[in-house]
């Protein structure tokens, strides 16, 4: 077969002379004849960058790093004619020990990844439950129904240590214990698909990707608890979703694998969607149970839990998308194989979000217990543009920050919750020094202002007080002591808000607080912004470097510069609306950004 | 259609393996698939979908076969993504495929059977916990 | 009641099984702060007052919500507790108008007597207070969005209790507002007026209408006599206001304070009750034995009951008994009997009614019938709460006045009229004449005890010298519908009418626990203040109201008979079908 060699010409690896080395590998394939044995061709970046300039060769999939234009010519001497691999260039991970027999997708973006509930994501058609049947689907509901009997399904689950996707990582198998042993003439299972973090979109990702490996979980579950009804809560917002989930509802249907009497046995269990207007709140399982009810999605105490009284006050499971997603392949493999994934504690995968500054932002499952280190600099390819890395937010709305020093804890439920953050559905955003920390606690907590079901007086007033006074420490206007204020309101939120979405409300603010307590004190006291990102800290300054030349004073959109020409300019603080167009058209460097 | 007994399933299953994992495909067919989640739509995935539908049709490349799928998770840089599987060709996912780009993957890469310069080309996960 | 044993601070108590810390901690003498819960309401937990330790326990727990677990210890009272609530009664003083001087529930309001318990002298947080217009669309009650604490106690009682739907929540996070339904005016919305959302408002977000001043302008007002009469469960309630214990029956100074207020000549609601007895009692005797008309009647004595069967069963109005409430016939005879009596001109005469009830206020204006006597029959309806109102305005030292009596000829009642104030009153004191009237004897047990008591639909069948007949008194509008369900399945199939006579009530208890009545209503008031009127019944030498002598004297000299056109042209009404939004 022919080969390809690709060189990688990413920004980063372009800087490190990737060009030459693509110029150089031409003039040798040329010189060789080799026109018609190999390509040579240009590709984007491998998020690899550390290590680059990079070469790939295919078919062989052979991974070269830290090539230099020289190289060029032994690499296609040896590696194009003789077939031979140039050992001193391939790459050798921590884990590859066999140079020649390294593959190259171990690297970069999939290397540290390891999919389970994605499995299917990306590589079967979603429409077609055919080849979802192809990579052993609903071969997991066949054992469960043929081989087990619904004490050995909740054991082997309790084995695998499966803890719950959505938040707080509540063990599987004790919430499906728990409806197990609930007596009643009729038990629900609820998927939930209402995904509301800002940032998050692996159920999305599962239900447009893998519908029915949810279905097929749901079953289980239904078998497993002695439920007939299923019941997936979807936000409307997500129409490819519901879309794919109609399609493979009906193609299980059509072929018996949900139902009435299901691969002939006497089980059986129903599946139908109802969608949600996208309330945050509703993501909350009570407020989710209301809501399907015909009620305002609003919370209610736990206890009772839904295990023991759910939807219409019958017994109920609710687990989220990503955690069902899991439940075949666990099944399929066996409860001990999913315990050799992950940490102790929890076992297994995690999807994450990954967003924000962020070199490959995009999603990823990576195995518990992976450090945020490898998430952010290895699989995510580092901070955009060479910046400095200042803090993850995980857990969206009702997680934290986490810093510089706790990038190598390895990220579990527990760890991240020891960290003050939380798992959460797993959004990760990633910020780097040009963000400025109020800036985003003030998002988040803009976000729990808007989406507190209102209910509870702590969480309802609560977020807004605290938005509040992240607004006034933003333009400036803040004391010291509303940050005692603050705290206040926090714990207040924290231990006496109804739902876990009103308790976890002020984690963004004593996370922060928390972690940053310097940047506060730098806004309040000093009135300064680090980043720039709070305007009414930053003021635009002629130095006197100015010659006069007039180019901001045109450019100025609100006319706040005056100065004659050849005159020192002045900025009118009063009228300036910090736009920053002065710098960007000022060729002198003659305007200070304070 | 007929409710599938377990027998059923499993006979399904070894058939559309198979198929899935190319073990029984002629020596031009050509597979190609599309990350077809609201990231890839969003991104102009449908767009990209239509313009290879009509390179193939005016190329004559009857044997293709071209199949939508989830995310694979390169939802930054990587979408529309679209992988291409050709026999003699190693398998490649390309990255950021427009209209324009769409159509160069047929004719250059299905029937001139050299790489697409110019693109991104990403890797797969190279594990599979189904086939470990 | 199955008891568990829980501590409560350390200190053991016998619990019940099924109740709350809250239940539990009220045993054992501990006073656990609220604000959205409610003895009447299921509690849901909203404002977070009530927060306790579960001891071993980091996470706080809402006692309101939380059952009782056998042998934990609660600790309802610890410094930390006590900041945490500090600090949520601090938010929601923060959000709150601080307007207390001039608010409705001035002195009578929960959330003040939390802010003073919590001596809090400042509010340490940026006040949020709402831009929202007070709605002021309907004759009853007018809701102040702006107070509004969002502890849903309205909403729950027009939801869950009185099955109206007409408040509920809308919007969230901040935004969340108490609102009718569909975010119309409440006059355009199902409500019906029974200001039971009123009852329960910890603050000052929902109130009845004011109208004190104009009877305040009418007593000034030349030439104007002020007649007024006062409902049943006025004489059990009023004494509240002045820090008598429920129940206490004031009647006699309730005459006198009104005449002390200026009014000209004092009646009882209770003669227009007996009149309504005679009325609707022979409405009712006439289609039991002539099986003319439709079986069973229905009540027709509350205005909430009426409005809401408008709206949402206009199917039963043939059911309906057309006699008018005793307040409206009241009003009517003021105006016509008394007038002619004492050669007053009607139009000179200011008819104001002293109702436990917010809906009254509706009720007078309701249709043309109203003004039966040319004019409206009652010009006024002022509560038990604003009749309080007026007589401490007036310094009136309520509690020592000397007992008075009240005029003639429309002023004499006996005890069936007293007990309309409460459920079961109005069917047992029709059932009384009934008796009469169908076995032409009198009845000698007057106490009809299977219409009695708290459950909230009450059966029983009464023999009539071997007729039976089957009736049913239900209060609470949630209570309601299963009778008018059972109702329309027996005229849908043809099947037998399960009963012949049925009484609606729309406030739980009756109106002894109406949405004007002094505030803090519970079961516990609701049993002293139903103990008055059954007391005061028992007390009176007429227990039936066709032994009223001025009854038989309007009749002789006046109406004629029972049911008569005279009878119909003043006491007498129509129903229609109305939407239940207007728009």
């Amino acid at each position: 077969m022919k080969n390809f060699i690709l060189v990688c010409a990413g920004t980063a690896c372009e800087s490190s002379k990737a060009d030459d080395i693509y110029k150089n590998f031409l003039a040798e394939i040329e010189k060789h004849g080799l026109k018609d044995d190999a390509q040579v061709i240009k590709t984007g970046c491998f998020g690899f960058c550390e290590k680059g300039p990079i070469v790939k060769i295919l078919p062989d999939e052979a991974f070269y790093v830290e090539v230099k234009p020289s190289d060029a010519k032994e690499m296609v001497e040896e590696h194009i004619i003789k077939g031979r691999f140039v050992k001193r260039l391939l790459y050798a991970g921590d884990e590859v020990g066999d140079k020649e027999n390294f593959e190259a997708s171990d690297i970069q973006f999939y290397k540290k990844q390891y999919r389970i509930a994605l499995r299917n994501c990306g590589f079967i058609d979603a429409e077609n439950i055919e080849e979802y049947i192809a990579r052993d689907g609903y071969e997991a509901l066949a054992k469960c129904i043929f081989e087990m009997t619904p004490d050995q399904v909740i054991e082997e689950l309790k084995v695998s240590g499966l803890r719950g996707r959505g938040g707080a990582g509540f063990p599987t198998w004790m919430k499906w214990n728990f409806a197990k042993n609930a007596e009643a003439d009729q038990k629900y299972i609820l998927c939930n698909a209402d995904e509301g973090d800002p940032g998050a979109y692996m159920d999305r990702s599962i239900l447009e990707g893998d519908p029915n490996s949810v279905l097929e979980a749901m079953a289980i579950a239904g078998y497993a608890v002695g439920a007939s009804k299923g019941i997936i809560y979807i936000r409307a917002e997500y129409p490819l979703a519901i879309h794919r989930l109609g399609i493979a509802i009906n193609q299980s249907y059509e072929r018996g694998l949900i139902g009435q009497n299901i691969f002939g046995s006497k089980f059986n269990f129903d599946i139908e969607v109802r969608l949600g207007a996208g309330a945050f709140v509703c993501g909350e399982e009570t407020a989710l149970i209301k809501s399907i009810e015909g009620n305002r999605g609003m919370p209610t105490p736990k206890p009772p839990f839904p295990a023991i009284e759910g939807l219409w006050g019958k017994p109920t499971i609710i687990n989220n998308v990503e955690t069902f997603a899991n439940v075949p392949a666990i099944i399929l493999k066996g409860g001990k194989w999913h315990t050799t994934i992950g940490t102790k504690g929890s076992p297994g995968t995690k999807v994450f979000a990954l967003t924000g500054k962020i070199n490959n932002s995009g999603l990823v499952e990576v195995p518990m217990g992976t450090t945020l280190r490898d998430v952010v600099f290895d699989i995510g390819g580092g901070i955009r543009d060479n910046k400095k890395f200042l803090a993850v937010q995980t857990g969206g709305p009702s997680g934290g920050v986490i810093t510089e020093k706790d990038l190598d804890t390895p990220i579990d439920f527990d760890s991240l919750v020891a960290m003050g953050s939380m798992m959460g559905s797993g959004g990760m955003i990633v910020m780097n020094e040009d963000d400025c920390i109020i800036d985003v606690a003030k998002f988040y907590m803009d976000f729990c202002v808007e989406e507190s079901c209102g209910k509870c007086s702590p969480c309802r007033i609560g977020t807004k007080k605290l938005y509040q006074y992240l607004d006034k420490i933003s333009k400036g206007s803040a004391v010291e002591e509303d940050i005692k204020k603050m705290e206040d309101i926090s714990n207040a939120m924290k231990l006496a808000s109804l739902c876990e979405l009103g308790k976890t409300a002020a984690n963004p603010v004593l996370s922060t607080l928390n972690h940053f307590k310097d940047e506060y004190l730098k806004h309040i006291v000093d009135k300064k912004c680090r980043s720039g990102k709070c305007k009414d800290l930053v003021s635009f300054v002629v130095n006197d470097k100015c010659i006069g030349c007039t180019a901001c004073k045109r450019k100025c959109p609100v006319d706040c510069i005056s100065g004659e020409k050849k005159e020192l300019h002045v900025i009118d603080q009063t009228k300036c609306i910090k736009c920053g167009e002065c710098v960007a058209a000022c060729k002198f460097k003659a305007i200070d950004k304070i | 259609m007929a409710k599938m007994s377990l027998e059923d399933l499993r006979k399904m299953k070894d058939e559309k393996k198979k198929i899935l994992d190319r073990r029984e495909v002629g020596e031009n067919d050509i597979v190609i698939r599309i990350g077809m989640a609201t990231c890839g739509i969003a991104a102009g995935a449908k767009k990209t979908m239509e313009a290879l539908f009509d390179e193939i049709e005016k190329q004559g490349l009857n044997e293709t076969t071209i199949k939508q799928s989830g995310c694979m998770g390169y939802c930054d840089k990587g979408e529309p993504t679209v992988e291409v599987k050709v026999p003699g060709m190693p398998d490649t996912i390309y990255g950021a495929v427009n209209e324009d780009f769409a159509r160069r993957i047929i004719k250059e890469h299905c029937v001139q059977r050299k790489l697409v310069d110019g693109g991104h080309i990403f890797d797969r996960p190279s594990r599979d916990i189904l086939k470990e | 009641m199955k008891t568990v044993e829980v501590k409560i601070n350390g200190q053991s108590v016998q619990a019940d099984a099924a109740g709350s810390i809250l239940d539990a901690a009220k045993l054992a003498g501990t006073k656990i702060p609220i604000l959205c819960a409610h003895p009447d309401l299921t509690a849901w937990g909203a404002c977070g007052i009530c927060i306790v330790k579960i001891e071993g326990n980091p996470r706080l727990v809402r006692a309101c919500t939380t059952k009782v677990v056998p042998g934990q210890n609660y600790i309802t009272h610890d410094p930390e507790i006590q900041k945490i609530r500090k600090t949520v009664i601090e938010l929601i003083l923060s959000n709150h108008p601080q307007e207390c001087l001039t608010c409705a529930r001035n002195q009578a309001c929960e959330l003040q007597k939390l802010a003073t318990d919590f001596c809090i002298r400042e509010v340490p947080y940026d006040t949020n207070i709402m831009d929202l217009p007070k709605d002021t669309s309907t004759e009853s009650v007018i809701l102040d969005p702006v107070k509004c604490v969002q502890c849903g106690r309205c909403a729950l009682v027009c939801q869950s209790l009185q099955d109206v739907w007409a408040l509920e929540f809308l919007e969230r996070g901040e935004k969340t507002r108490l609102a009718p339904s569909a975010d119309v005016l409440l006059d355009e919305s199902p409500c019906i007026k029974c200001g039971q959302c009123a009852a329960h408002c910890p603050v000052g977000a929902i109130y009845e209408k004011d109208e004190t001043d104009k009877f305040l302008a009418a007593v000034l007002a030349k030439n104007t006599h002020v007649s007024v009469q006062i409902a049943p469960a006025i004489r059990v309630a009023l004494g509240e206001a002045f820090g008598m214990k429920p129940g206490s029956i004031v009647t006699g100074k309730i005459y006198a304070a009104l005449r002390k207020l200026g009014a000209d000549s004092v009646f009882d609601t209770n003669f227009g009750a007996d009149l309504t007895v005679m009325e609707e009692g022979s409405e009712f005797v006439e289609k039991f034995l002539n099986r003319k008309g439709d079986l069973p009647q229905l009540t027709s004595c509350c205005p909430a009951w009426t409005d809401y069967m408008e709206k949402y069963y206009p199917d039963m109005i043939p059911h309906f008994s057309t006699a008018k409430s005793p307040m409206m016939m009241q009003g009517a005879m003021a105006k016509t009997y008394f007038a002619q009596q004492k050669n007053l001109d009607p139009k000179d005469i200011y008819s104001v009614a002293i109702m436990p009830c917010t809906a009254k206020k509706f009720e007078i204006r309701r249709s043309s019938d109203m003004n039966s006597s040319g004019a409206p029959d009652v010009d006024l309806v002022l509560t038990t709460r604003e009749l309080g109102r007026l007589i401490k305005m007036a310094g009136i030292d309520f509690e020592n006045l000397a007992d008075e009596k009240a005029d003639s000829p429309i002023g004499l009642y006996t005890g069936a009229g007293t007990i309309f104030g409460v459920t079961g009153g109005v069917m047992e004191a029709a059932l009384r004449t009934a008796y009469k009237l169908v076995a032409g004897e009198e009845l000698k047990n007057v106490e009809i005890n299977p219409v009695r008591g708290t459950d909230g639909v009450k059966k029983g069948v009464i023999d009539i010298k071997g007729t039976a007949v089957k009736v049913a008194a239900a209060h609470g509008m949630i209570n309601v519908k299963s009778i008018l369900e059972e109702i329309r399945e027996a005229k849908k199939t043809g099947k037998p009418m399960p009963y012949d006579f049925v009484e609606v009530m729309a406030c739980y208890g009756g109106c002894i626990a109406g949405g004007g009545q002094p505030y803090e209503t519970d079961d516990k008031v609701r049993a002293a203040r139903t103990a008055g009127l059954y007391t005061d019944d028992a007390k009176s030498q007429l227990r039936c109201s066709h032994l009223n002598p001025e009854i038989l004297h309007i009749y002789e000299k006046f109406l004629g008979k029972p049911c008569s056109d005279k009878a119909h042209k003043y006491l007498h009404t129509h129903y229609q079908k109305r939407p239940v939004y207007k728009k």
